[in-house]
């Protein structure tokens, strides 16, 4: 994709970030409060993972960050501008997928895109079919433009939703669950889209549910639970700073667990076919030098990296599935 | 979203207007759409058929003092002109308003609905703009759809009943091109009286997510407004109801025009507009959506 050849008063505020807010916060009428003080800082050019368990306050962030809700308090900065403020000068550089793709059942997907595009008043109506038939392209949906919207499967309208985003070159891409309801081929397609929209320099903000996804895809993650924001930084990072696990694997569990006590390793626990601990400092061969000498048959041993779910769970002290 | 700030040079102000045209051509594409005004085309072709077979024995209609037709009725037969009269009379208390009660509060509930809304405001569509689009497509739809039930009457009149000079209210006789004059003004004074059920429409459709619900609410609505002012003891509020004047169009046709409550009538639709547009963009421009 061409780099926007229109970028006009928009600053990209360096230090700032993509996408920043200070203290940002909203409460439904009701008084629920969805989203507490969040200070979210995303930069540019990353592909920003977004976590969260249901109902930890993603969605109402995505849709203040988008000027569709107002904030109680706090700020929004997209593209350097205010939200909700700034809308008509930011959103021609942002593509969204806001929770599902939103279709016209009784107009065609090429149709559906077509109304898209002319609700965008920067839009160039010179080019718009031009650029309808690109986008529907890129998400491999050219052959099935002609189709009613309604007769689309799930993972079609997913990807008309990505191509409704993708109709201009954008500065910034809010996806949330792109890959909901595709197939793991199409997933793999995605995913790989997205890559190629990165290395072009757009940032993309994504929320997934996947954590394998957010690990394959991203290059920083946040992490809210219960409308607060937990953590966030490089993915990199965030799964540095969980340690990794110690895994021997044995038939002779006792002895095993025995050895590695009195070697000074903590938190060991005897699993059905071996014992796991945290690891030591220092050389881990003379470790399995002590385990062998001892007698332990030692069929596999090695210490096995912490991943994103691992840091997820030990940060929001819950899976997924759990409303927040 | 009042802060309008233009990036980039080439950007034609004309361009604002793609989502107009958008609008006009996905609701008069919709089967909805077409349906309703399918039905509104089958009125006149009923009330004619219904004429002409009531007259076919006899040479005037009603002649043994029948119950009362809606206007202009009884000319028919001597003119297929009238026609265009009775069918707007007879479509204008409720086939037309109601129409445009279902386009009006689908306008934004519906796109609400179908979670369309979200993805129009991130593109930007702009709240205000869109209200405003929503509002010139739903007038435009009042306007087909009067025009659609006066050709369909013409249509049938002139095929079913003789045309020729026509007899004002006021007695006097008017040349047939100057009576199709007058049917065309009647059309669009019929089409302006609908501007105050649109505006509420639209009102509605901003206070709920549920299309349904937007049309039923104002469908509703129109009926009890109907309702109310029949009992002879609101007469005090009833200059204020929209349906007040509405078939003062019949005063076109007295020689000369009587035009005190066709001004009333486009005043009171224009006071609707104000009042409920101006609650719409209040509610509408505010609004968190979250559907």
């Amino acid at each position: 994709m061409d780099e926007p050849s229109v970028t006009g008063p928009l600053r990209d505020a360096a230090g700032e970030g993509i996408i920043h807010t200070r203290a940002l916060t909203k409460r439904y009428r009701g008084g629920q409060l969805a989203v507490d003080g969040l200070d979210l800082t995303v930069p540019a050019g990353s592909v920003f993972g977004f976590l969260g368990p249901n109902g930890s306050g993603k969605t109402t962030t995505i849709r203040m960050l988008m000027g569709l809700i107002e904030p109680t308090s706090g700020t929004a900065h997209v593209l350097g501008h205010p939200m909700p403020r700034a809308t008509r000068a930011v959103l021609p550089h942002v593509g969204a997928l806001i929770e599902g793709p939103a279709l016209y059942g009784f107009l065609s997907g090429r149709d559906n895109l077509l109304r898209y595009d002319s609700a965008d008043p920067s839009a160039d109506p010179r080019t718009r079919r031009a650029r309808v038939a690109a986008a529907l392209d890129r998400v491999g949906l050219a052959a099935a433009a002609g189709k009613k919207a309604k007769a689309y499967s799930l993972g079609m309208k997913q990807r008309l939703g990505l191509a409704a985003a993708l109709l201009q070159p954008r500065r910034l891409l809010v996806l949330d669950e792109p890959t909901n309801g595709l197939d793991p081929q199409g997933m793999r397609e995605i995913r790989a889209l997205i890559r190629e929209l990165a290395s072009d320099g757009t940032t993309v903000f994504l929320s997934s549910h996947l954590l394998d996804e957010i690990e394959q895809v991203c290059t920083h993650a946040a992490v809210m639970a219960q409308g607060r924001l937990i953590t966030q930084g490089t993915v990199a990072d965030l799964a540095a700073g969980m340690r990794g696990r110690l895994v021997v694997t044995t038939p002779d569990t006792a002895d095993a667990a025995r050895v590695l006590k009195e070697r000074g390793v903590g938190d060991v626990a005897v699993t059905e076919d071996g014992v796991t601990g945290e690891p030591p400092e220092g050389e881990l061969a003379e470790l399995n030098a002590a385990l062998v000498a001892a007698g332990v048959r030692v069929r596999g041993f090695g210490v096995e990296r912490a991943s994103l779910e691992d840091a997820f769970v030990a940060l929001t002290g819950e899976g997924f599935d759990v409303a927040g | 979203m009042s802060q309008a700030e233009v990036i980039g040079s080439r950007r034609s102000p004309l361009w604002t207007f793609g989502l107009l045209r958008s609008e006009l051509t996905t609701t008069f594409r919709r089967w909805r759409t077409l349906a309703l005004l399918g039905v509104l085309a089958a009125v006149p072709v009923l009330v004619g058929i219904a004429v002409k077979i009531e007259t076919s024995d006899s040479s005037s209609l009603g002649g043994g003092g029948g119950g009362e037709g809606p206007a202009f009725i009884t000319q028919i037969t001597n003119n297929g002109l009238f026609l265009v009269f009775t069918a707007l009379a007879a479509t204008l208390p409720f086939f037309l308003p109601m129409a445009i009660g279902v386009v009006a509060g689908d306008a934004i509930a519906g796109e609400a609905n179908a979670g369309t809304l979200r993805y129009l405001l991130v593109a930007p569509a702009g709240r205000t703009r869109l209200l405003l689009t929503k509002y010139a497509t739903t007038l435009a739809f009042c306007l087909a759809a009067t025009l659609v039930v006066a050709v369909s009457a013409l249509t049938v009149g002139a095929l079913l009943f003789p045309l020729g000079d026509l007899t004002t209210i006021s007695g006097t006789r008017i040349s047939f091109a100057e009576g199709l004059a007058r049917a065309l003004l009647i059309a669009l004074v019929v089409a302006a009286s609908l501007i105050g059920v649109a505006a509420l429409g639209l009102f509605v459709s901003t206070l709920t997510n549920s299309g349904i619900a937007a049309m039923a609410t104002t469908v509703g609505l129109l009926i009890t407004v109907q309702i109310l002012d029949q009992i002879p003891q609101l007469h005090a509020i009833q200059p204020y109801f929209f349906s007040h004047y509405w078939l003062s169009f019949a005063d076109l046709m007295r020689e000369p025009v009587y035009w005190d409550d066709l001004i009333r009538n486009l005043g009171l639709q224009a006071l609707y507009a104000i009042v409920f547009g101006s609650a719409a963009w209040a509610r509408f421009t505010t609004k968190d959506i979250t559907a």
